[in-house]
């Protein structure tokens, strides 16, 4: 990857960039993989990336970059991720 | 070499086309319109084979710049006025992303009352935006600035924004005789340009995102510390210019009879031209009498004011107003002086709303300075004084 050689804003591809944004979250998308079909429409309409594919086509969430959006949830068809407060996971 | 007979606007987009820019965009305002009328001579003749952007604000020319810029493109562009402050909030993008555009702005009253001729408040508006501000004094001066512009801009030491000053109908609308040098000249003077950075497909970044207050400053040191290289870079391109092309109108001040000088005058601009022939009277009379003339509002000159200082009292003519303050050039010398000289340093205003400075007026406030008879600061020429 090329570097610039300036003081300024740039930032450059990267997993993290702007730090472990899991910590902005209020919803947590919570999976049960019994339900989920591997359809993989999270995966296609996350808008942080933080789906994790898995080679047999299971799907993982990566909580250390999920801002919690809900877009997962949203999109998923059979229910297999639904949102609960963060605090109420404990 | 050849020699060419016009005014500002069209010598500075003859100058601007010779620099070969990928990209102008640009919305007409008076003064400035013959600028880019002059540039679409050059779409139409074939001349300029970059691309010409009509956009629908001065807003939007300072920012299709910009992202041209962003590309790695040579970007020009040219406002006036009320143009320039409805670029402001894109003045400092330009900047803060290190990209060097380079602008011509014609200096021109902000109004209400509608008024289109020559002041500076527009520009001394936008000093602190962190643009390199040059003030031209004759046709030839804005040829070779914007020239030099281009090649002190996209310097690596560098990578700023440059304005080029000039004054409205004075110097925008007044045909003089100006050397033009060969395109091939120009093509080895201007190196290729070569971007800080830029946002390309093969290596992708993101520009502007949020940044913690630690690189924050650094990114404003950063443009401090381009400022002081500009301040070594100005002199050199200059003296580069004056061996291959044998003209040269100053560093970041031009000097003109300081050697032996007891009192200095200093001033921007046409007035700055005009001034000479004020020094030459005054020392007819037998007064020892200089000018430094300020070619660089930004980076300012201080370290040379202060051998100034050392040396002379000042007199300083300003063409601007900080309302509730100074003039700006007044205002900066003083602060440059302070601790380090014990100059006394007399602030005139004069020419505001673009009302005449001839060299009369010129003679009239240096001896009103050498007579003893003004004060610290005052309004020259005031109706009714």
């Amino acid at each position: 990857m090329k570097k610039y050689d300036v003081v300024t804003s740039i930032s450059y591809p990267k997993k993290g960039a702007m730090g472990k944004t899991g910590s902005w979250r209020v919803f947590k998308p919570k999976l049960d993989k019994s339900k989920c079909v591997k359809c993989l429409q999270c995966w296609v309409f996350c808008p942080e990336g933080v789906i994790i594919k898995n080679k047999d086509g299971t799907i993982d969430i990566d909580y250390e970059y999920c801002k919690g959006c809900g877009v997962c949830a949203n999109v998923c068809k059979v229910k297999a991720i639904v949102m609960e407060r963060e605090a109420e996971d404990k | 070499m050849k020699v060419m007979i016009d005014t500002g606007n069209y010598i500075a987009a003859k100058a601007a086309v010779m620099a070969k820019p990928d990209v102008v965009a640009a919305y007409p305002i008076t003064p400035q319109t013959t600028l880019v009328e002059g540039i679409a001579k050059y779409v139409a003749t074939g001349e300029f084979k970059g691309e010409y952007i009509c956009v629908e604000s001065e807003h939007s020319a300072m920012s299709a710049c910009i992202g041209a810029s962003a590309t790695g493109s040579r970007t020009f562009t040219a406002t006036s006025s009320h143009g320039l402050l409805l670029m402001h909030e894109m003045l400092h993008w330009a900047s803060l992303a290190r990209l060097p555009v380079i602008m011509c702005n014609i200096n021109r009253v902000i109004g209400p009352g509608w008024n289109i001729w020559s002041d500076q408040n527009d520009s001394i508006a936008q000093r602190d935006t962190g643009w390199i501000q040059f003030y031209c004094s004759s046709c030839q001066e804005i040829f070779d600035t914007v020239i030099q512009s281009f090649k002190l801009g996209e310097h690596k030491k560098v990578g700023l924004p440059v304005m080029i000053n000039y004054d409205a109908f004075i110097l925008s609308h007044t045909s003089m005789p100006v050397y033009i040098p060969e395109q091939k000249e120009i093509d080895d003077f201007i190196p290729t340009f070569k971007p800080l950075w830029k946002l390309d497909v093969d290596n992708p970044i993101t520009f502007g995102n949020i940044i913690g207050p630690a690189y924050y400053e650094k990114v404003r040191k950063a443009m401090q510390d381009a400022q002081e290289n500009a301040k070594t870079l100005i002199p050199e391109i200059a003296k580069e210019w004056k061996n291959k092309f044998g003209r040269y109108h100053g560093d970041l001040l031009e000097r003109y009879k300081c050697e032996d000088a007891e009192y200095i005058l200093m001033s921007m601009s046409a007035i700055g031209a005009e001034s000479k022939v004020a020094i030459d009277n005054l020392r007819a009379d037998g007064l020892k009498i200089g000018l430094a003339r300020v070619r660089t509002f930004r980076p300012f000159p201080s370290e040379e004011m202060i051998k100034l200082g050392k040396q002379s009292d000042l007199i300083v003519i300003d063409r601007n107003i900080s309302i509730g303050s100074e003039g700006a050039l007044f205002n900066e010398t003083k602060a440059a002086l302070y601790n380090k000289s014990d100059a006394k340093v007399h602030g005139f205003i004069a020419g505001l709303g673009g009302k005449d400075v001839t060299y009369q007026d010129i003679e009239k406030i240096c001896k009103k300075v050498v007579n003893g008879k003004a004060k610290d600061f005052e309004w020259y020429g005031f109706e009714g004084d």
